[in-house]
Order: C-alpha cells, then sequence, then structure tokens
C-alpha cells in the first residue's frame, strides 16, 4: 500500500489512560492505511485496543486522562492534534462510524427523519428542510428500509434492531463519507439480518468507494467481507495481512490460537477445540517483551524482547507480524490449518 | 459431545418430555381494569424429547421463544398449555414444594454471568448454599466447593473472591461450578458462551465436554451461534415465532436441513475460510421475523419463505418425520426426495392445529 494511494495513514498510534491504579496502554503503536473502496478488518479479543483505536480517530477519546500520541492523517488533515472544531465538521462529514449497539446510538426522543435531517444540515447548512428530508427518504431506501417515507416519521424503539443498524448506516452514510468506521455493527443482530446488514456495506463500498474499517471480535464476518486484516492483542498489532495470507498463511501464534478456537458451521470440528489457554493480560500491568508470551506454547527466551512489526517471510513482503520465530520454523511449527480444516494455504490470485 | 456413552437407566423413558407446550404471556392495558388486548406467542404448541445423555441445541432468532422454552422446562415461567414430564412424570402443575427434588435435578447456566452471580457473596458462599441444600454437611462445604472450583478449572484459593474480580470466562465457570454443586443430571445452558471471547469460548466449550461425561450429563444448549450448537450438539432443535419447524440429528441439519428456513439461517452465517466463503451460494433469508403478537396464519415462515405456496398461507404444516429421527414441518420439504415423502409419517408431535396434508414433493435441491 503506498502511502500516494491511501486514504487514511496511522503512523505509530499510542493511546494511553491514566487511572487510579495506574497508566493503561490501550493501543501502543498501532501503524495502518486504508486505501479508498477497501475493507481493513481490526480483530481482536475484548480489550485488546481495536475500539479504542477507532474511537481515537473520530476524536472521542481526548480527555483530561488520556494521552494520545502519534498521527493519523486524512488527506491533509492530522486527526490527532486536530482541534475540536475541525474535528465537528470531520465527523459525520469525511469519516463517518457505525456503532455496535444502535438504540443507544439513537436519540430515542426524536424521530428517526429529524435526526437525519439535523446531520445532512449541519454539514451542509445550505440545503433546506425539504431538500434534507427527501435525501432522507433516498437514504434509508438505499439501506433496504421498506416505506422509507412513513419510517422517517417513527422513533428509534418502534425500529427493531435491525433497522435500527441500517438507520445508523443510513446517517452515517449522508454526507458520503471517504471513511466509515464500524465497530461491531452486527454483533447484537441476528445472523439473517447480519448477513443482510454486510450485503449492505459490501454494495455501498462498490457504489461510493469510501474505505471502511470494520472492527469484530468474528473470524467468520472477516472472511465474509475484509480485504485486509489486522489482529490485535493487548493493544499491539500482531499481524496484519491480505485476508488470504491470513487465514491460509498465518505468522503469528495468537492468530493460530484464534483461527483454531473458532467452531464451523459447514464442516466437524475436532472433538476438543484447540483453545488458548488463559486470557489476555492487564492493560495496566502488561508482561514484559511479547505480550502474547505467557500463553504462547512457543515462547522462549528472546521473547524477553519486544519484537518489531515487520515482513519476515520473504515472499510476502506486505505480510507483517510481530514474532521472534523464524516464518518458516512457524511454517512447520502451525498446525492451525489442519486443525479447522482450512484449504491448503496455497496462495490465491484474488 | 456426540458419542458420549448414555449414562444407567436403560429403562427407555426420555429425561424430558414435552408435549404440546404452549407459553402464552398476556398484553395489558387500561388505566385502573387491566384488560389483556392480546397474546405474546412465545412458545406455541412445541413437542419434543429430551434423552438420558443427549446434548439437545435449540437455535432461532431472537424473539423465536428458544430461552422461553427452556425457562418453561424449569418452571421459571408456567406453560399456559401442554404438559411437561421428568423422568415420566408430570412436573406441570407441581408445587414449589414438589418441584424441589426435580429443580435439583434440573439446573440452569445463563447467558450473562455477570448478572447470574450474587455481587455481594464470595464464591465460596455462591457454591456452599447450593451444596448445603443437597445435605452437606457444613464441615464439609468448603472442601467439596474448592473441589468444584477446581473442577471447573479455577484455584481453590478463588473462594475468598467476589464475582467482580474475575472475568466473564472465569465467572461463567463459577456459573457452571454452581449448576453441578447440587449433582444435576440436566444442565440447561442459555446462551452460556455468546458473551465470551472466541478464545474462551472454546476453554468453556471444551469444559461443558469434559463435564458430560465425567457425571453423565444431559445438556440442553440454547444458542444463536450455529456453529458452536454444531459443535456440541448431537441433536438440534429449530425454532421460528414459538414453533418448532425441524429437529434433526445434528450432522444432518447441517447436511440437507429440510425446511427453507433452516437452510436460510445456515446460509447466513459466514465461514471463518474466505474461499469457501466466496464459492458459497447463499440464499439470504429477507425481511424480519414478525410480530409474535399476531403471527402469520398458517405456516408462519411464509412471508419470508421463497417457497411459500397458497397452502402454505392457509394450513399450517404438520410435523412431518422422514427417516432417521429427522423431523420437519414444511409442506415443500428441501432435500427430499419423492420416495422419501412417501416413507415419510405425520408425526405425533405435530401441533395440534395442523393440517393433514402430506409435504409435496418439489426439486430436492
Amino acid at each position: 500500500m503506498s502511502a500516494a494511494s491511501s486514504l487514511l495513514e496511522v503512523e505509530d498510534m499510542r493511546v494511553s489512560f491514566a487511572t487510579e491504579d495506574g497508566l493503561v496502554r490501550a493501543v501502543d503503536g498501532v501503524s495502518f492505511s486504508v486505501a479508498p473502496g477497501e475493507v481493513l478488518a481490526i480483530v481482536g479479543e475484548s480489550g485488546c485496543g481495536k475500539s479504542v483505536t477507532a474511537m481515537t480517530l473520530m476524536g472521542l477519546t481526548r480527555g483530561p486522562n488520556a494521552r494520545i500520541a502519534g498521527r493519523a492523517t486524512l488527506g491533509a488533515t492530522e486527526l490527532l492534534s486536530a482541534s475540536e472544531g475541525a474535528l465537528q465538521r470531520i465527523r459525520g462529514g469525511a469519516i463517518a462510524m457505525v456503532f455496535q449497539d444502535p438504540m443507544s446510538s439513537l436519540n430515542p426522543v426524536y424521530r428517526i427523519g429529524r435526526q437525519i435531517v439535523e446531520q445532512i444540515r449541519v454539514h451542509d447548512p445550505t440545503v433546506s428542510k425539504k431538500q434534507a428530508m427527501a435525501q432522507a427518504v433516498e437514504l434509508l431506501e438505499r439501506v433496504g428500509i421498506p416505506h422509507a417515507e412513513r419510517r422517517l416519521q417513527s422513533y428509534p424503539h418502534e425500529f427493531s434492531g435491525g433497522m435500527r443498524q441500517r438507520a445508523m448506516i443510513a446517517m452515517a452514510l449522508s454526507c458520503s463519507p471517504r471513511l466509515l468506521i464500524a465497530d461491531e455493527p452486527t454483533t447484537a443482530l441476528d445472523v439473517t439480518i447480519q448477513a443482510q446488514i454486510l450485503e449492505e456495506l459490501r454494495t455501498l463500498r462498490e457504489q461510493t468507494g469510501s474505505g471502511v474499517i470494520l472492527i469484530t471480535h468474528d473470524l467468520a464476518v472477516v472472511a465474509d467481507i475484509a480485504d485486509r486484516v489486522i489482529v490485535m492483542y493487548a493493544g499491539r498489532v500482531v499481524e496484519q495481512g491480505t485476508l488470504d495470507e491470513l487465514f491460509y498463511d498465518p505468522l503469528h501464534p495468537y492468530t493460530w490460537g484464534l483461527l483454531g478456537s473458532i467452531t464451523r458451521v459447514d464442516r466437524d470440528t475436532s472433538e476438543i477445540l484447540p483453545a488458548i489457554p488463559g486470557m489476555p493480560p492487564s492493560l495496566l500491568n502488561p508482561p514484559a517483551g511479547c505480550h502474547f508470551r505467557p500463553r504462547c506454547p512457543h515462547a522462549f527466551a528472546k521473547c524477553g524482547e519486544v519484537p518489531e512489526l515487520s515482513a519476515r517471510a520473504p515472499d510476502a513482503p506486505g505480510h507483517l507480524d510481530r514474532c521472534w520465530i523464524e516464518p518458516e520454523q512457524k511454517r512447520k511449527l502451525r498446525v492451525v490449518g489442519d486443525q479447522i480444516g482450512l484449504a491448503s494455504p496455497e496462495p490465491v490470485i484474488a | 459431545m456426540s458419542g458420549n456413552t448414555t449414562a444407567a437407566s436403560g429403562n427407555g423413558v426420555p429425561l424430558i418430555e414435552v408435549e404440546h407446550l404452549r407459553v402464552l404471556f398476556p398484553i395489558k392495558q387500561g388505566l385502573l381494569i387491566d384488560r389483556t388486548i392480546g397474546h405474546v406467542h412465545a412458545v406455541d404448541d412445541v413437542s419434543f424429547a429430551l434423552r438420558e445423555g443427549e446434548t439437545l441445541g435449540i437455535v432461532g432468532e431472537s424473539g423465536c421463544g428458544k430461552t422461553t422454552l427452556v425457562r418453561a422446562l424449569v418452571r421459571l415461567v408456567h406453560a399456559t398449555a401442554g404438559v411437561i414430564r421428568f423422568r415420566g412424570a408430570d412436573i406441570t402443575k407441581s408445587s414449589h414444594r414438589q418441584l424441589l427434588p426435580i429443580r435439583r435435578e434440573m439446573q440452569m447456566v445463563f447467558q450473562d454471568p455477570q448478572a447470574s452471580l450474587n455481587p455481594r457473596k464470595r464464591v465460596s458462599q455462591i457454591l456452599g448454599t447450593p451444596l448445603r441444600l443437597r445435605g452437606v454437611p457444613r464441615s464439609e462445604t468448603e472442601a467439596q466447593a474448592r473441589d468444584l472450583l477446581t473442577r471447573v478449572g479455577m484455584q481453590g484459593e478463588h473462594l475468598n473472591r467476589f464475582p467482580h474480580e474475575f472475568s466473564g470466562g472465569q465467572r461463567q465457570r463459577i456459573g457452571i461450578a454452581r449448576a453441578l454443586a447440587v449433582d444435576p443430571k440436566l444442565i440447561l445452558l442459555d446462551e452460556p458462551v455468546s458473551a465470551l471471547d472466541v478464545s474462551i469460548q472454546a476453554q468453556v466449550i471444551n469444559l461443558l465436554d469434559e463435564l458430560q461425561g465425567e457425571f453423565q450429563l444431559s445438556y440442553m444448549f440454547v444458542a444463536h451461534d450455529l456453529s458452536v450448537v454444531r459443535h456440541v450438539s448431537d441433536r438440534i432443535i429449530v425454532m421460528y415465532l414459538g414453533k418448532l419447524v425441524e429437529i434433526s440429528p445434528a450432522k444432518e441439519l447441517y447436511q440437507k436441513p429440510i425446511h427453507p428456513y433452516s437452510s436460510g439461517l445456515l446460509a447466513a452465517i459466514p465461514i471463518p475460510d474466505p474461499q469457501e466463503n466466496r464459492k458459497r451460494d447463499r440464499p439470504l433469508v429477507g425481511g424480519e421475523p414478525p410480530n409474535p403478537i399476531n403471527p402469520p396464519s398458517g405456516c408462519r415462515f411464509h412471508p419470508r419463505c421463497p417457497r411459500a405456496t397458497d397452502i402454505c398461507r392457509e394450513v399450517e404444516p404438520p410435523l412431518t418425520e422422514y427417516a432417521g429421527g429427522h423431523l420437519a414441518a414444511c409442506h415443500h420439504p428441501q432435500h427430499v426426495s419423492a420416495a422419501e415423502i412417501a416413507a415419510s409419517r405425520r408425526s405425533e408431535a405435530s401441533p395440534l392445529g395442523a393440517g393433514d396434508e402430506a409435504p409435496e414433493a418439489g426439486e430436492t435441491a
């Protein structure tokens, strides 16, 4: 991904929060880029820093106890140091966000239509109320809400979970954002509705060419929609690569564990799931060196030092990982592919 | 957890039998006098049996009645109609006192381990109370509670801690230990892993599997995640809007789902394998489940069903029993040949209001 073609560049972003118990390093040096029209998935378990990464980009983690460092550039704007006023124009404009819980992210006392119209007019005061209303109808139709005109008069509680999430997406799209950040957009929804929403996201990406950052813990959703994937663990990126690299040639033992511990709907998994022992460390006092070391079956002396995130396999320059073991050695150690029955790790020409 | 040996009791009586169970919740309105203006049809005429040592999965979208069904079995909600039998004895109308010995054999593990453990009690109290109810003398409760904790993969010194000191996975382990404390035969698991991270999910699923072998447990496993249900279950019930639409041996459901809703549900789940995912042809179920206050006539799935015809709008399909203990309630079944339909028969578990029409042979694709 060359810098010229990318939409968003994040370099060495660090976010920490001062708490009564000490400093929590929620995001510890994260770098990535998003190209237009690309879906970048950030996966990891709860507390790995994926949501904090997204919220920091939107300027939502600023506070007296937060320390934010690094750079994140969207076009000509540096997001991490932008003024609150500049951020307000960007939020909902150039970058839009869809949250996990659509009930708590819509205002319960205003009609859906009013909330969409407000968003449109804040970002472009020249649009009349009537025009904005017409746009709102169009938006709701685009995200697949039937009887859009009538539905604009509904309150959020009259919508089902899936419809609320569609309304959120409609709102996010109202100013044609260049970047859409979706934080667990389907986690609260039923699988049938999840499939519909993912389909919606796919179409929108194709139609508008916006970049999408999809934050999720569900690797199946990632396999369904992402182009590139970042795996985070305890505040750090441990692996980054294309969708196929990550699934068919995973290089970090944590990624193996993640892939190994999921069940599949289309075939049998082994009787005993290969679970990762232990649990993620506390970010207050993370283990020295590689954060995954205490849970890693392959840890050795060198893991006491923090490995760099870098391309280690000579045949895949875009495939980064943060592990001391040599790629060839890892490919021998790795058994995850057999465990969950993934196809052989032959590269696919997309 | 398939393939485990069935425990003792060879007498053939299922552990739980449910016949035409119906749970309706009244909707009240009015200022001084509450008038009932309608009912939510949470569970509507469901019949099945759970054999000893079996894991029965229940899947469906939210609001399909799967949680209500499980709660009705332990009598946490009252059945409006129908019969629930435990080891052949009718417990539908048993008094609280009569239920006590039965509740000892049937335990529940809830979805949210945070909300289901008393935040003011230490683990020793959380586990000690059910142990004492079972009749364990006070002097031995601590030792036994310690045993239980180690059995679910935790350490004895955790006894003195409060629930908030644990992670979600550990809390769920405590919930499981509490259920085990009274030495139950059946554990009803209501979304036991859906609040947990994947790596922790796998740990808890493995734990449940081990415990089943060790204590000869039967499970009812409610979940919306069909891939987890596939992994743990021997048989699976698919529910839609209060109705049982399909019940099938676990593997067969995924290979040849008979009800169009089951196949829609399966197709909706992404596979964690990009190549397989691209290859898959996924007929999506459109729309959303209708309102359970005023469910559609005939087959409840007909407004969303790609195969629906006139008969589906008018006549409720009976449960048809196909070979191998695979039952489905559909007028236009999928993946079955004309011969299989000819060999099928109307199941006694069919809803009371269902029609007599045999299913129609269609394309088998």
